[in-house]
């Protein structure tokens, strides 16, 4: 095989693991607004929260430790050395469901009925508050997030392909990160596991129901309340799964809520109603930004083509297909 | 009664405001414009702190500066420069200098404070042709300029390699703003000049994702990776390239990245990663038990007090120090402590840190002496190498202090400052 085709096909592969950590983000902002009609634009700093509270729960660290110090003259920092990932990520998921319950109670009950953009207002709101609270919560530091997933490259890979390569040429195999190969089994895992709890769960019936029609689901006596609730938590526990795995490749600090900036254009291609559109979003925008840096990135004098380039597809889109590719499909009666 | 409580409260007010105005009025104000929230508050508050504890130190050993108290009243930017403008344009009245803490920031300020008067310091950043005081009368960027930073960089790999790097390779890797693409011109001159090859590869902000910029690097293979990041683009940087397996010792950085918050999220990855530094790092510096006497243990930190002796956290007090010593400086060559600003930048022009001074000052050891002059306002333009070691969790410092390529760096910088000269219609002094 030709290096040249060989860069090709590492290039994909790295662009569709990408992609998959911009899924992870992206299918929390379609399940509420599937659900609730709400475009959750503090998705991204739910998953920074997550992560912030993980490492707090691990590390021990004692929640507004700064701001009781300065009240109090105390000095508490940590109350215990470390705690197991396995307890610390259970007491997370907690967290996020009450994080949920005070968000419908706080703002979502008293904003029912109004006008989407209200409701993407509040979620501004929220987007803000929520990384200050965090900020309170656990500082501004760099954290060191390790839940024992292996990152670097997989050696396993780059022995198997190096010797793909025509006879003499330089070839040093392909490159994968393990921490992406992590993000996307378990994104598989993920997406099956909605996908079995909205078809065969009772619950997930419920959340079906409210997603087509909110009025017909109240009608036949679904609790819209505690529907809004469960999907705030489970996109609440999506957060926590994409702050892990973005928060171990780079370090928990405030930047990672900008990746909810990443799902945006994942959420044009895929339709903002579609579990499905969400990941094949995600995957086209993971790979098309890949190969645009590395084949025509070259040819941009301001460069960082990975960048910008999925709005650029995000607008051709927006112009041929506004709905996305699964979203439904806009219908305006006069 | 509701009239009453409402008199009252605005009174409260008032005599609130008024005090405050006094306060800045009569002390010699430093404002701070910095970044203690969003995507670079990890960087942006261990150098905030060293400020301040700096400041506060000051204040409480000597009573101030020459008896006059150091009044330094904290703006937000967040790093965004339309904030920073307004930070200035706020806090401008009766400032003695601004510390703007980014290149886009400080490339905004430039003709506004030469317009009104007001100094500006960015040490080591911003527009590096401001080592040109003949031009940039009010601008001041010593001890090093991110041209000498460039030409540094190339000079420890010229040792590497006994002084011949022909036909190797060595990418840049920057964040794509005013501050990442200010070493390009320096590096490409100097790749005309040793005969290496340049490879140029900017990351947009914030920086998160740096996937095709890496595998561009595995593919190429680069004999050496420069850069200049800043905040989440540094760890990501610093993790990828561990993850492709690129050398460490071959990966160098700038000296705003290479601070701890770098390199611990890489964990052993990140073990012989190298950067430059114009300051020493470590808490065991005379300044250090002085702060720690009189602001620490009186529990008057800033912050949590848990960036003591960090890299940025020493930068800050290095920076502080600087501003301090210019206003000490004035009040000497005016015979005043009520300095005016631009008595204050008339010290700042007639600084000179000589290594004796800075023992005085408690910075034995801590940065290579420097002086400050009516055409240098760059200072020594020296930095050292430093190497982190991941195993003790410390940065080390394995070189001496070096100066770069003068020859090429002056040039550029005359060109420049000629250029913005012109374009300003500004006529050079200090003839």
């Amino acid at each position: 095989m030709s290096v040249e085709l060989l860069n090709f096909i590492e290039t994909v592969l790295n662009g569709l693991m990408s992609g998959v950590m911009y899924s992870l983000v992206a299918l929390g902002f379609v399940l509420i607004f599937k659900a609730s009609g709400v475009f959750n634009f503090a998705q991204g700093v739910f998953a920074l929260f997550a992560a912030l509270t993980l490492v707090g729960y691990q590390t021990g660290q004692v929640p507004f430790a700064h701001l009781i110090n300065e009240l109090f003259g105390t000095n508490y920092h940590n109350w215990y050395a470390s705690m197991p990932n396995f307890l610390a990520i259970l007491l997370t998921m907690v967290t996020m469901i009450a994080l949920a319950w005070i968000i419908e109670r706080l703002v979502l009950k008293h904003l029912v009925n109004q006008d989407p953009i209200i409701l993407f207002m509040a979620t501004i709101g929220l987007a803000f508050a929520l990384e200050g609270v965090g900020d309170l919560m656990w500082g501004s530091d760099v954290k060191v997030l390790d839940v024992g997933i292996p990152s670097g490259g997989s050696v396993w890979l780059e022995e198997a392909t190096i010797g793909l390569a025509a006879e003499g040429s330089e070839y040093y195999g392909m490159y994968v990160d393990v921490l992406n190969i992590w993000a996307t089994v378990i994104a598989v895992i993920l997406v099956v596991s909605l996908a079995l709890f909205s078809q065969y769960t009772k619950t997930g019936r419920a959340l079906r129901a409210v997603a087509d029609d909110h009025q017909a689901a109240l009608s036949v006596g679904i609790s819209l309340r505690s529907i809004w609730i469960l999907v705030w938590a489970i996109s609440g526990f999506i957060a926590m799964v994409a702050g892990i795995m973005w928060g171990t490749e780079s370090g928990v600090q405030f930047s990672l809520s900008l990746i909810a900036l990443k799902a945006l254009p994942v959420l044009i291609l895929g339709g903002f109603t579609s579990i499905p559109g969400a990941i094949i979003g995600g995957l086209l925008i993971g790979v098309g930004e890949k190969l645009a840096e590395i084949y025509i990135g070259g040819y941009f004098e301001t460069g960082a083509l990975e960048n910008w380039f999925a709005y650029v597809m995000a607008l051709v889109f927006l112009l041929f297909r506004p709905q996305g590719l699964f979203g439904d499909k806009i219908i305006e009666r006069v | 009664m509701r009239i009453k409580q409402l008199l009252i409260g605005m009174t409260a007010t008032v005599i609130a405001v008024s005090s405050y105005v006094e306060m800045a009025i009569a002390d010699l104000k430093f404002p701070m414009l910095v970044y203690r929230t969003g995507a670079y508050a990890p960087n942006g508050i261990p150098n905030a702190d060293g400020f301040v504890d700096y400041y506060k130190m000051i204040n409480a050993r000597d009573g101030g500066i020459g008896g006059e108290k150091i009044f330094h009243p904290e703006c937000e930017t967040g790093y965004k420069t339309q904030v920073g403008v307004e930070c200035y344009e706020k806090n401008k009245k009766d400032a003695m200098v601004f510390q703007p803490m980014s290149t886009g920031i400080t490339y905004q300020l430039i003709p506004k404070a030469t317009a009104d008067g007001v100094s500006i310091y960015s040490t080591g950043y911003g527009r590096t042709s401001a080592a040109n005081g003949k031009v940039f009368k009010w601008v001041f960027n010593a001890p090093v300029t991110y041209w000498d930073g460039a030409s540094i960089a190339v000079r420890h790999i010229l040792k590497q390699n006994l002084g011949n790097i022909k036909g190797k390779k060595i990418a840049l890797v920057y964040h794509n703003s005013a501050y990442g693409k200010e070493p390009i011109r320096t590096l490409e001159t100097l790749a005309k000049k040793h005969g290496y090859k340049l490879m140029l590869l900017p990351v947009d902000h914030p920086g998160q994702e740096q996937k095709a910029t890496w595998l561009k690097i595995r593919k190429a293979r680069p004999n050496y990776v420069l850069m200049w990041g800043w905040g989440v683009m540094n760890q990501v940087a610093i993790k990828s390239a561990a993850s492709i397996k690129f050398p460490m010792e071959n990966f160098i950085g700038i000296w705003w990245s290479g601070s701890e918050n770098d390199v611990l999220p890489a964990g052993q990855g990140a073990h012989g990663y190298k950067s430059l530094t114009f300051n020493a790092p470590g808490s065991n510096y005379q300044v250090h038990a002085d702060i720690k006497k009189y602001v620490h243990d009186k529990g008057e930190a800033s912050g949590d007090g848990s960036h003591f002796g960090t890299v940025l956290y020493n930068r800050g007090l290095f920076q502080a120090m600087v501003q301090v010593e210019a206003a000490t400086v004035a009040q000497k060559i005016h015979g005043t402590s009520k300095i005016t600003p631009a008595m204050y930048r008339d010290g700042f022009e007639n600084i000179n840190l000589t290594a004796k001074r800075l023992e005085e000052l408690g910075f034995k050891d801590f940065a290579p002496p420097f002086k400050i002059t009516c055409e240098n306002h760059g200072g020594s333009g020296l930095a050292a190498v430093q190497q982190w070691d991941a195993k003790t969790k410390k940065w080390n410092m394995i070189t001496e202090y070096m100066y770069g390529d003068s020859d090429v760096v002056q040039k550029l910088i005359a060109e420049d400052s000629s250029k913005y000269a012109a374009e300003q219609k500004i006529a050079e002094r200090c003839n």
